[in-house]
């Protein structure tokens, strides 16, 4: 079949490997028809992982149509339409039983690996690194989900893929974001990057009863479409100095709650940005953490910092006084998607979200590399792109 | 009356069961507890009282005996979230172990206190010893040796401890083995591995996944770019 490979930093290429074949009991094999770039597979691209290896295939956003089943896979069917959560859980430890699912304690067959760096391993990812399982990711034509008996959805006629495809991390990723931002009515919250899952953030904020949002960004597209599709006001970063807007459009107060939607690959801008990207260039620092700086100082006191942009590492300067002394509480993780998937499946069937807004971009797998570097590099006005393999 | 030299004897022997006896069962660090003792001689002791005393100081015990004296101790645990009668019966059934030891190639129960064990080791190679059972206690608690004459000496315990509140089972294994030296100090690298606290700690995850999830997550086999 064709796979998107990693070979090395910026270097993915679209490799004939073998097909994969059920390996567990408890496997399937999707034949994929829709399959999405994902702003952390940037991370990866970029080289900021270290656990990848040349060929690893990549891809954590997909779904497609059940080709194959293990022998102890009993609630899906050959042929059925189905939609795959990127953690993998195992539906039967302390964490799934909790509906903590991306914090499952039998998915990550590396748990080693990240037991050394964060004492305690979340779960098994899809296409994302040796220390998050090393599975095979779903850039791909045929991808092997393990755990299929918890780790499949199917979809109801009627709906199309691009409606749902976003349901394996982006939307409930967003969902999930604004819901740790606890918002109580009356609510400002702001929200760092307007890429996906700030878009989502966004939306799914005003879902939960957010009176205003403001989203900060600095790529004019991805400002519009906050402001004109996902219905935020907002902030050019480079234009004004973000803290300081916030607190003029809040009265004063701040923010209620701050959401970094951006992660460890983040902008800074003048001495800060130099000192992070110069530290990050020489691995003395894993992981750029401008936007979570900025949320802890904008945040209002006694406010919440929501943390759905991905870090893997270490970060320099987090002002934890601020933190400290303002009160704050942080919510963060990786998106228990299995918790968050049939209600948010009811909300597009009802029709309060259809999630193909965001696609700019329609490309076949064979474009993959094309598509990384365009999307890495917001040419083209890229936001989002779907691959059809 | 003053005590004599044996009263005193008797009395720290039976002090120091005691404290193993509730070290192995409570909730703290077993190998901390460990100090001058060899795990082999403090098992011993909780199973069969007064014989061991002298076995369970390294100094002058078997280790000394045997010119042994880079012993290496490990303790791992895991909470697996079954009932410890389930745990139990599994493990008890030594020849289910290799389905989550990967190092072993075969267990096989010859009495009901005594098995052969096979591991690999490099080149195709194999190191076996037999194994006692030391003390049992269904649904608790099993402590085993290797006999006399085992290409790795090696003893050890499995504890199976519920948890508060349902929490399912606190498995904790302390183990000590002997390298031999030589030729076969390799293989026993190989089979332990270069850090045994990860081994044993993979061993015990590949455990819990089995009987948690009933299968162990795995990419051995899986596609890949070349």
């Amino acid at each position: 079949m064709k796979a998107v490979c990693w070979h090395g930093t910026t270097d993915v290429r679209v490799d004939t490997v073998p097909d994969p074949k059920i390996i567990n009991p408890r496997d399937a094999i999707i034949k994929i028809t829709s399959t999405a770039i994902c702003g952390s597979d940037l991370h990866l691209y970029d080289g900021y992982n270290p656990t990848m290896k040349s060929g690893d295939i990549l891809g954590h956003e997909f779904m497609g149509e059940v080709v194959e089943l293990g022998s102890a896979v009993k609630n899906v069917n050959i042929g059925d339409r189905v939609v795959v959560p990127f953690t993998i859980s195992c539906g039967s430890c302390f964490f799934c039983n909790r509906d903590l699912w991306s914090l499952c304690d039998n998915s990550n067959p590396n748990a080693w690996m990240v037991e050394k760096i964060m004492g305690y391993s979340p779960a098994g990812l899809f296409g994302y690194s040796h220390m998050t399982g090393g599975y095979a990711g779903g850039q791909a034509e045929y991808a092997r989900v393990p755990f299929a008996d918890t780790g499949l959805f199917k979809i109801p006629d009627g709906l199309t893929d691009e409606q749902v495809l976003f349901l394996t991390d982006i939307l409930p990723t967003g969902y999930m974001a604004a819901e740790n931002c606890d918002i109580q009515p009356g609510d400002t919250v702001a929200i760092w990057g307007c890429g996906p899952v700030g878009q989502f953030g966004i939306r799914s904020a005003y879902m939960l009863g957010a009176e205003r949002v403001i989203a900060i960004d600095r790529v004019p597209e991805r400002l519009k479409m906050a402001k004109e599709q996902s219905k935020a006001e907002v902030i050019n970063y480079e234009e004004v100095d973000a803290g300081e807007a916030l607190k003029e459009m809040t009265g004063g107060r701040g923010p209620d709650s701050c959401m970094d939607a951006v992660g460890m690959e983040a902008h800074g801008t003048g001495l800060e940005g130099f000192y992070d990207e110069a530290k990050q260039a020489l691995r003395l620092e894993t992981d750029r953490p401008t936007a979570l700086r900025q949320a802890i100082v904008a945040c209002r006191k006694g406010g919440t910092v929501s943390v759905p942009g991905v870090y893997t590492g270490f970060v320099d300067k987090m002002p934890l006084g601020a933190f400290m002394n303002k009160g704050l509480t942080m919510k963060t993780g990786q998106t228990h998607v299995h918790r968050y998937f049939r209600p948010l499946l009811e909300r597009i069937q009802n029709g309060e979200i259809d999630p193909s807004y965001i696609i700019t971009h329609r490309l076949k797998l064979e474009e993959a590399p094309h598509a990384y570097e365009i999307f890495k590099h917001k040419k083209d006005n890229c936001i989002k792109v779907v691959l059809k393999p | 009356m003053a005590s004599t030299s044996q009263d005193k004897q008797n009395q720290d022997e039976s002090n120091e069961t005691g404290r193993w006896a509730s070290l192995i069962g409570g909730g703290a660090m077993v190998l901390m507890g460990l100090r001058q003792r060899s795990l082999r001689g403090a098992l011993t002791a909780i199973a069969g009282g007064t014989l061991a005393y002298q076995a369970a100081t390294k100094k002058g015990g078997i280790q000394e005996a045997l010119g042994m004296d880079k012993t290496i101790t490990v303790e791992k645990t895991v909470t697996i979230n079954k009932p410890a009668a389930e745990l139990y019966r599994f493990w008890r059934n030594l020849e289910n172990l290799p389905h989550f030891m990967k190092h072993l190639k075969s267990v096989t129960v010859i009495s009901d206190k005594r098995s052969h064990w096979v591991a690999n080791a490099p080149m195709g190679a194999s190191v076996e010893w037999d194994a006692d059972i030391i003390e049992e206690r269904e649904n608790e608690f099993i402590s085993w040796a290797s006999v006399e004459g085992a290409d790795v000496d090696n003893s050890g315990f499995v504890r199976f401890k519920p948890a508060p509140a349902d929490r399912g089972t606190e498995v904790k294994v302390v183990m000590e083995y002997a390298p031999p030296g030589g030729a076969v100090t390799a293989a026993i690298a190989k089979i332990f591995g270069e850090e045994p606290e990860q081994q044993i700690g993979d061993e015990l995850r590949r455990f819990k996944m089995l009987m948690e999830a009933g299968e162990i997550a795995t990419t051995e086999g899986q596609p890949k770019g070349s």
